[in-house]
């Protein structure tokens, strides 16, 4: 059985369908995922992502083992800041993609995709051991809600007096929302403008109802995991389990700079990543666009010319922003024409690109 | 929930056929309930005219945002018309599943005694949902 998340009741109200994802019963869609795509792009879309995992790192030594334990440097973000970062194995490979909020001196909050968080917290607890400083997995607790798109500041300017221009990407502070205490991130995986909202699983509901009444003239809508994947796709962001895996380095994923090496001391993944850092990775993850109608999926094979195998798509979907079906995929180093992806029997021609495929306006 | 005309004939993968009752040439598509499982569909597959099917053979495919599914023929015979105007506008599978969605029509060789009536494709359905 699924678990559902605090928001199950409003999906149902709402006509959503809903999905197992990663052990939870989430909503892929309310109605037509390209609509909420759109909407999105165009004005806001609202979602329910309880789903993720919420770890909290406290003590007089949060940073430091934090430090050791991800392979980014978080002991220098100021409160109030956030850091796309990764937790690593020894080996290198990666174990999951992170956002690390840093809401005081001493606290930490780790947020891990929800396939992923309990290992997550497990392996935060046992490498914080040798420092002053407590973990503890608070995901139970917390609901999640995110507004992404064009009018989402508009949106939340009419339910909190917190600093909304002053809250730059990558930032969040405790504020007050529709009355409700929230943790409010200006973040979001769609490559629009966009808040999180961290509340008690109790306030999710009402939160959400706030929300809709006050996105209602602006066009707000609710949009699902299916929305979600093609947003976060045409911005060309990870997803992990598709662009990222255990049997990936972050250089594999063309992330190397999320690695830290000059940071002090040791971390879970130094030893192993270290002679990596100036080695060219055999296979890059690229963007391909279809010239067809057919669609790249997550496991088809990349060929080349001769109908060598040169690769393998990550993600794909068709494109609202492009018009024309999109992949990531990882194909061989200097490879880009005459490549084609073998899309059940039938070779396809795509046109390899710059990730992302879909930038914002500033 | 979306509806089940009484007058079509059904499969277990979820087409519709129309005609049954009135001659040899009959009227396939896919059934709002399918359409509203897969999502948005974006691309649709129809075979060409003049191919000659057997009940169960994959003739095309249609694709939505999520997914791709297989497009079976539902009984024998000769593929005489295809929609063009689903193949240009697919979203026609979600908007209007049995009527402008239709996707090809075949002339009947052999029976069709293996399909749904609409009693059995909602029996179908309902166990599904």
């Amino acid at each position: 059985m699924s678990r559902p998340t605090p928001l199950r009741g409003v999906h149902e109200t709402l006509g959503a369908t809903l999905t197992d994802f990663a052990g939870w019963l989430m909503p892929l869609r309310y109605g037509s995922e390209s609509t909420e795509h759109n909407a999105v792009r165009q004005a806001a879309g609202l979602f329910d992502l309880s789903h993720m995992g919420e770890i909290f790192v406290t003590g007089p030594q949060a940073g430091e083992a934090l430090d050791y334990a991800l392979v980014g440097h978080l002991s220098v973000l100021e409160p109030g800041r956030a850091r796309y970062t990764m937790i690593v194995a020894p080996s290198g490979g990666v174990l999951d993609d992170l956002i690390v909020y840093r809401l005081a001196d001493e606290e930490f909050m780790v947020v891990a995709n929800a396939s992923n968080y309990p290992r997550v917290a497990a392996e935060l607890t046992e490498r914080a051991k040798a420092f002053d400083a407590a973990v503890e997995d608070r995901s139970e607790q917390y609901a999640l809600v995110a507004v992404q798109g064009p009018h989402s500041r508009a949106i939340l300017g009419k339910l909190t007096d917190a600093d909304l221009d002053g809250l730059k990407y990558y930032a969040g502070l405790p504020a007050t929302v529709a009355g409700r205490e929230a943790l409010l991130a200006r973040t979001g995986y769609t490559g629009e403008d966009g808040f999180e909202l961290f509340v008690a699983a109790g306030d999710a509901e009402p939160l959400w109802a706030a929300l809709t009444e006050a996105g209602e003239p602006y066009g707000l809508v609710p949009a699902g995991l299916s929305a979600r994947d093609t947003l976060r796709l045409e911005a060309g962001m990870p997803l992990y389990g598709n662009e990222l895996s255990a049997d990936l380095t972050p250089f594999d994923a063309g992330l190397g700079r999320v690695v830290r090496f000059d940071k002090p001391g040791d971390f879970v993944g130094r030893a192993a990543l270290e002679p990596l850092k100036d080695v060219p990775p055999s296979r890059r993850l690229v963007g391909l666009v279809a010239t067809g109608r057919r669609v790249p999926r997550h496991g088809y094979p990349v060929v080349s010319a001769d109908g060598a195998v040169v690769g393998e798509v990550t993600s794909g979907a068709p494109s609202q922003s492009l018009g024309r079906p999109i992949a990531m995929a990882y194909v061989d180093d200097g490879l880009s024409t005459g490549l084609a992806v073998d899309i059940r029997g039938s070779r396809e021609p795509v046109d390899v690109v710059e990730l992302p495929f879909y930038r914002r306006k500033k | 929930m979306s509806s089940i005309p009484d007058d079509l004939h059904y499969t277990k993968e979820h087409e519709w056929i129309s005609g049954i009752d009135d001659g040899l040439t009959l009227t396939v598509g896919i059934t709002a309930y399918a359409a509203e499982a897969l999502g948005d569909v974006v691309y649709v597959q129809v075979p060409e005219v003049g191919t000659a099917v057997s009940p169960g053979d994959a003739v095309g495919e249609v694709e939505s945002t999520k997914s791709v599914s297989d497009i079976f023929a539902p009984v024998g015979g000769e593929i005489v018309e295809v929609n063009q105007a689903v193949v240009d506008d697919p979203s026609l599978v979600n908007s209007d599943s049995y009527g402008e969605g239709w996707l090809f029509r075949v002339r009947l060789e052999g029976d069709a005694d293996d399909l749904l009536s609409a009693e059995e494709y909602t029996a179908l359905t309902s166990g599904e949902s």
